[in-house]
């Protein structure tokens, strides 16, 4: 399986894509390096998931289409624009299309305050040692496993956004991942940091329409607050069927650091997500809040993972998950407190709706404590509507279809109320409509 | 308009295989109001369910008849749409819903599609409902009965009733848990739907609602049946005597069905 990855794209395909993207000689060496260690390492192996039958080999590295810029949020094109606010003036967005950044703007009093809102390879040309400073350092290692290994190697997209110190954002930055070339394969890396005393939200889009065509995702985002920063992260993935997707999103929380996670996990194909957070400062925090609709014969695996490092610390895992059809996911919780972590509350819900005979949904809960003086809770579910809710709601003339469509969206409100920015969570709700229906 | 016919004749109903109404028969018809009292467990809730629905309860045996339609080949929603509306007991909780969405789906469910409401229109209506029954607006805005109060749970019930206006009303305990001004703003709300095209049925235990609602007929339950009928002045017998009289006049010892 991996010889054809090594054969499409081996060290000379890599070093020859590094020099074209103009890129620092560390950034070569670590892809470089990746790659070997990549050739030795295993598959991830998801908790109670076979993933050797995936598709991760075969893609396309580059899209062959010549992308060019687009000039206002007025020519956005229309799959697009309906998750941009773009009656709003002064948006902080930035736009991949196929990989390549064709939108970007970025309100100019962040200019001058320093913030970084721009695509990687950019910000590699740009602030070279900013971007070396937390590259997969603090947050996701290359050699995790072969996955991670692959994507240091193939890098082709992603963000980088840095907030100085002291500096706080009110609107929203927004991105959106656009594969549109239905072969393209997105080993997109986001990197958020905030530094101490600051606050940002940030919310991304992943989109295809693939549906027959076979790619694959390959995604590592890794989101750093400092003392006292806080940090709210939003997404909306959306890969279409023919997407396998790996997605790792990792948080490393610091000294009174917040790390708020509100992921609308709509993929259509086959997806490991794991959203992990490390709270390493004491008084900490982190909420992980995420919702998923599994339809078709996809398979998922999805974990919300809370590591308690800290004294005081504070992890909160929800999960909401609605299954359908012959779709089947496992929904990992994972609270973990490490000794030393005194005072630390770790506390999650996982909570699986099933619409369907033939659909399959696990629901795992798991705390792992190493500290005496802690607290921590856990809860968990599997079920189907409500059939007295149902009536409930028919007595009022509401048929069942609507009355199934109310209690799903209420089953996913308490995340997809968190989504920051107006514009994505209606985005995110018709998302849920068309899984859904 | 002159208003509906319900007719319930010799219904038998099962839960999880017990019989628990064993021969019901009432007719209610538009502008009249009936009272069922009867003690605990004799079957005045199942009768309430059986006639909207709910899942857990099986007829067995007789008819309910809405304008000579047979209420028992619809499915709820089609009830609901024929005209019935209960007011529950326990009235659902339901997550992330929340009550004005729930609203305003229930006033869309009885237009035409393309005829939905107005959005101004229907704030402007629920706004003037809640104002009536004395509701903070807030609530409108909360997931739907999530953590409302028992008293809560009514009056939002009988918004529902306000909103919707039924041809028939079937209130079941609508009293219960209600503090005395409560009880008086909610009797408002149901007296001003009193009219020709409106009839209801009111489930309740207590003298003190039907000072408010007169009823114009009174019934009593015991095991299942209706076993007594009459006139408003059955209501004052009831609180001064309690059942026993009944019971005696009848041969009954055990009032509950079901065991
Ligand atoms: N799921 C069930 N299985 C068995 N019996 C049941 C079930 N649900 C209700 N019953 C029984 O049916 C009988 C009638 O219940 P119902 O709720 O109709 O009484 P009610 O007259 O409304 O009483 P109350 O005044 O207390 O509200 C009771 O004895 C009750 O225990
Ligand atoms: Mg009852």
């Amino acid at each position: 399986m991996a010889i054809e990855t090594k054969e499409t794209y081996g060290k000379e395909y890599i070093e020859t894509f590094s020099q074209q993207k103009s890129e620092p000689n560390w950034m070569r060496k670590f892809r470089l390096e990746a790659f070997d260690r990549s050739e030795s390492l295993a598959m991830p192996k998801p908790d109670k998931t076979n993933i050797t039958k995936w598709n991760f080999t075969n893609f396309k590295h580059q899209s062959e289409a010549e992308e060019s810029a687009i000039e206002s949020l007025d020519q956005l094109p229309s799959d697009i624009k309906v998750f941009v606010d773009t009656e709003k003036e002064d948006q902080n967005f930035v736009l991949l299309r196929n990989q390549v950044a064709v939108y970007e703007t970025l309100d100019p009093t962040l200019v001058e305050q320093g913030v970084i809102f721009t695509d990687i390879f950019t910000a590699l040309e740009k602030y070279p040692e900013l971007v070396q400073r937390y590259y997969m350092k603090e947050a996701v290692a290359i050699d995790e496993h072969k996955m991670t290994a692959l994507h240091a190697a193939l890098v082709n997209g992603g963000v980088f956004v840095y907030v100085p110190k002291n500096v706080v954002i009110d609107k929203p930055l927004q991105a959106i991942f656009w594969q549109e070339d239905q072969e393209l394969a997105l080993f997109n890396h986001v990197i958020l940091v905030a530094e101490e005393n600051s606050s940002v939200t940030y919310v991304e889009n992943y989109l295809s329409q693939n549906n027959e065509q076979e790619t694959v995702a390959n995604i590592v985002a890794e989101v750093i607050a400092h003392d006292n920063a806080s940090i709210s992260f939003g997404s909306v993935d959306h890969f279409a069927r023919g997407t396998t997707v790996y997605m790792n999103r990792r948080g490393v929380a610091y000294r009174d650091a917040t790390i708020e996670w509100a992921l609308g996990q709509m993929n259509d194909g086959n997806t490991v997500s794991e959203n992990v957070t490390h709270l390493i400062g004491d008084h900490s925090v982190s909420y992980a809040k995420a919702v998923s609709v599994g339809r078709g014969d996809q398979t998922q695996n999805f974990t919300a993972k809370i590591v308690n490092h800290g004294k005081h610390s504070n992890g909160i895992i929800l999960q909401h998950g609605v299954m359908k059809d012959s779709s089947s996911a496992i929904f990992n919780g994972i609270g973990k407190i490490e000794h030393g972590g005194t005072k630390a509350n770790a506390e999650q819900e996982s909570r699986v709706l099933m619409l369907s005979k033939n659909a399959r949904g696990d629901a795992n809960p798991i705390l792992l404590i190493d500290e005496d003086d802690v607290t921590a809770g856990h809860a968990a579910s599997v079920g189907r509507v409500d059939p007295v809710q149902l009536y409930y709601l028919m007595s009022r003339g509401i048929s069942q279809k609507e009355a199934e469509r109310l209690i799903i969206h209420g089953f996913l409100a308490p995340v997809v109320n968190e989504i920051p920015i107006t514009a994505v969570q209606e985005q995110l709700t018709q998302v849920i409509e068309g899984k859904v229906n | 308009m002159s208003g509906s016919v319900l007719e319930i004749k010799d219904l038998h109903v099962e839960i999880e295989g017990n019989e628990i109404l064993k021969g019901v028969n009432l007719t209610i018809k538009g502008g009249e109001f009936h009272a069922i009292m009867g003690p605990n467990g004799t079957g005045k809730s199942t009768l309430a369910s059986a006639i909207m629905g709910h899942p857990k309860y099986e007829v067995t045996q007789g008819s309910i008849l809405m304008d000579g339609e047979d209420v028992l080949e619809m499915e709820v929603d089609e009830r609901a749409k024929a005209g019935l509306f209960l007011a529950m007991q326990y009235p659902s909780e339901i997550s992330g819903v929340t009550t004005s969405d729930f609203l305003r789906s229930s006033i869309n469910a009885h237009r035409e599609e393309g005829d939905e409401i107005p959005l101004m229109k229907f704030i402007k209506e629920m706004d003037a409902a809640m104002d009536y029954l004395e509701m903070d607006k807030n609530m409108a805005q909360r997931y739907l009965n999530e953590g409302f109060s028992g008293g809560e749970k009514k009056r939002n019930e009988i918004l529902q009733l306000m909103l919707l206006q039924p041809a028939i009303g079937i209130l079941d305990e609508i009293d219960s848990g209600l503090d005395i001004d409560a009880l008086k703003v909610v009797s408002k709300g149901i007296n001003k739907l009193r009219s020709e095209s409106f009839g209801c049925l009111i489930i309740t235990h207590y003298q003190r609602l039907l000072n408010y609602i007169t009823p114009d007929y009174v019934h009593v339950m015991m095991q299942g049946r209706v076993v007594k009928s009459g006139g408003p002045e059955l209501v004052e017998r009831l609180e001064s005597e309690g059942y026993d009289w009944i019971k005696q006049e009848l041969g009954i010892e055990d009032v509950t069905v079901g065991k």
